[in-house]
């Protein structure tokens, strides 16, 4: 018979005790979307599952003072219903909204999708574009971390045993900012990213930016943060030259695998066009000129 | 192993059972509850035959753990009728002939209720992109679309 326990824990002490005193494997589940999966598919054989939800902060979205605060486990469908969040940062919800199907939605996390730590993870390029940062919380009490220092190789991450994320903050936006993510897939939904981009961009009154972060998904082990790309567009507006010089170092940056999703040769390709796109898109949405979604 | 009891709402009546961690609350409404409406196709979150609603949120039930469940109001299936009456949302199913096999249907119905809940009056592209999990290999999907779009009317009562 199994051996799996299951514990909801109301506090982070509580959760981090937990954690810490488990004798096998404990795994920390939000939203489950891949950690069931995963346990059907026998690639983890944990002993206790850890349920954060029912920990305060981990549900839910503030903002306070201009920056956003969103609970580590806050499902998609809450995410992408929240006005404000949305009109700060349409990039970064349109990511987390293209995981999956509706189904999904209702439980996908932003800490799930990162620390499952796929490089083809979609929200996980937009949050390293927005200069997200994970709190992280264990035994010696809570650190910040940048998102990007938190995935270290497929399916592994930097955090502890006993540490898990409460929540993500997002920093407040100057004037004329903005970001997206765009994606490429074969077809256009339910599928799994075969290049990943994000930016996120704040401009002057003339259009040019003052200030960028860049990253790929899908073309190396860990989303990538490509500052390369951002060295481009800061002091530039949105030209043909510019846009030139961002693809050929989207693509520079670029170290994909081939597999049944495409090719290294063409990853790299893909690289290059989507990082033109995303970046008119997020230059656009800066100046105010677009809104909606792209996809 | 001791099981876990677990109390929670299904379908508008109270409710409770045991489960192994490791059950799914697909795995518990089907084979513990005898709820059997629910539907197991991939057992991982692609196919939406096992949809259900977790206070009012749609979700796929093989991706819940039973455990999950405790003080939660599920709808399945089974509670989308009234009695002996059928939901506009059925009815439509029916007279579009939108199933064939019908292993799909129940997630899609269920799928439908969170669609038009949530947005009374949705285009057919929404609609479209909102049952995208919900997969279905023998009807096709304009039959479906069609029982959407129309069972939306009627519930705005434009049509009978």
């Amino acid at each position: 018979m199994s051996s799996l326990s299951y514990a909801a824990p109301t506090s982070v002490d509580a959760a981090v005790k937990l954690l810490a005193g488990a004798s096998g494997l404990a795994k920390v589940l939000s939203g489950g979307t891949d950690l069931l999966v995963q346990m059907r598919a026998g690639r983890f054989k944990p002993e206790l599952i850890v349920d954060t939800k029912k920990i305060p902060g981990v549900i839910g979205i503030r903002e306070e003072n201009g920056a956003f605060i969103i609970g580590a486990g806050t499902p998609g469908a809450v995410v992408e219903a929240h006005a404000g969040l949305t009109a700060a940062w349409p990039g970064l919800v349109e990511a987390l909204d293209l995981i999956g199907s509706t189904q999904v939605q209702g439980r996908c996390s932003l800490a799930g999708n990162l620390c499952n730590a796929s490089p083809a993870a979609d929200s996980v390029p937009a949050l390293y574009a927005a200069a997200a940062v994970a709190v992280v919380v264990g035994p010696n009490g809570t650190r910040d971390v940048p998102v990007e220092q938190i995935p270290t190789g497929p399916g592994r991450t930097s955090l502890a045993r006993d540490e898990f994320i409460l929540e993500f903050k997002l920093p407040a936006r100057p004037a004329r900012s903005s970001d997206a993510y765009l994606r490429f897939i074969p077809r256009t939904e339910m599928d799994i990213a075969v290049v990943g981009c994000g930016i996120s961009v704040t401009l002057d009154e003339n259009g040019v930016c003052t200030a960028a972060r860049c990253s790929l998904g899908a073309v190396a082990p860990t989303v990538l943060l490509v500052q390369a790309m951002a060295d481009i567009l800061v002091g530039n507006k949105l030209d043909a030259d510019t846009l030139a010089k961002l693809d050929a170092a989207a693509q520079a940056a670029a170290k994909p695998i081939s597999d049944k999703r495409g090719t290294a040769e063409y990853r790299t390709k893909i690289a290059g066009v989507l990082a033109r796109r995303t970046a008119a898109i997020a230059f656009d949405r800066a100046m105010g000129k677009a809104t909606g979604k792209t996809h | 192993m001791s099981k876990s009891h677990v109390t929670t709402t299904i379908n508008g009546e109270a409710a409770e059972f045991l489960c192994e961690t490791q059950q799914t609350l697909l795995d518990v409404l089907r084979d513990v509850v005898g709820l059997t409406g629910a539907k197991e196709g991939c057992a991982s979150g692609d196919c939406g035959a096992c949809s259900v609603l977790i206070d009012g949120t749609l979700v796929c039930s093989c991706l819940v753990l039973g455990v999950e469940a405790e003080g939660k109001s599920i709808t399945t299936i089974e509670g989308i009728a009234q009695g002996d009456h059928l939901h506009p949302i059925q009815q439509k199913f029916l007279e579009h002939a939108a199933l064939q096999c019908g292993f799909c249907t129940p997630g899609l119905i269920v799928a439908t209720k969170a669609l038009l809940d949530e947005n009374p009056n949705p285009t057919e592209t929404e609609a479209r992109y909102w049952l995208a999990g919900n997969l279905c290999r023998c009807t096709g999907y304009d039959k479906v679309i069609r029982a959407v779009m129309d069972a939306a009317a009627v519930m705005r009562g434009e049509t009978v």
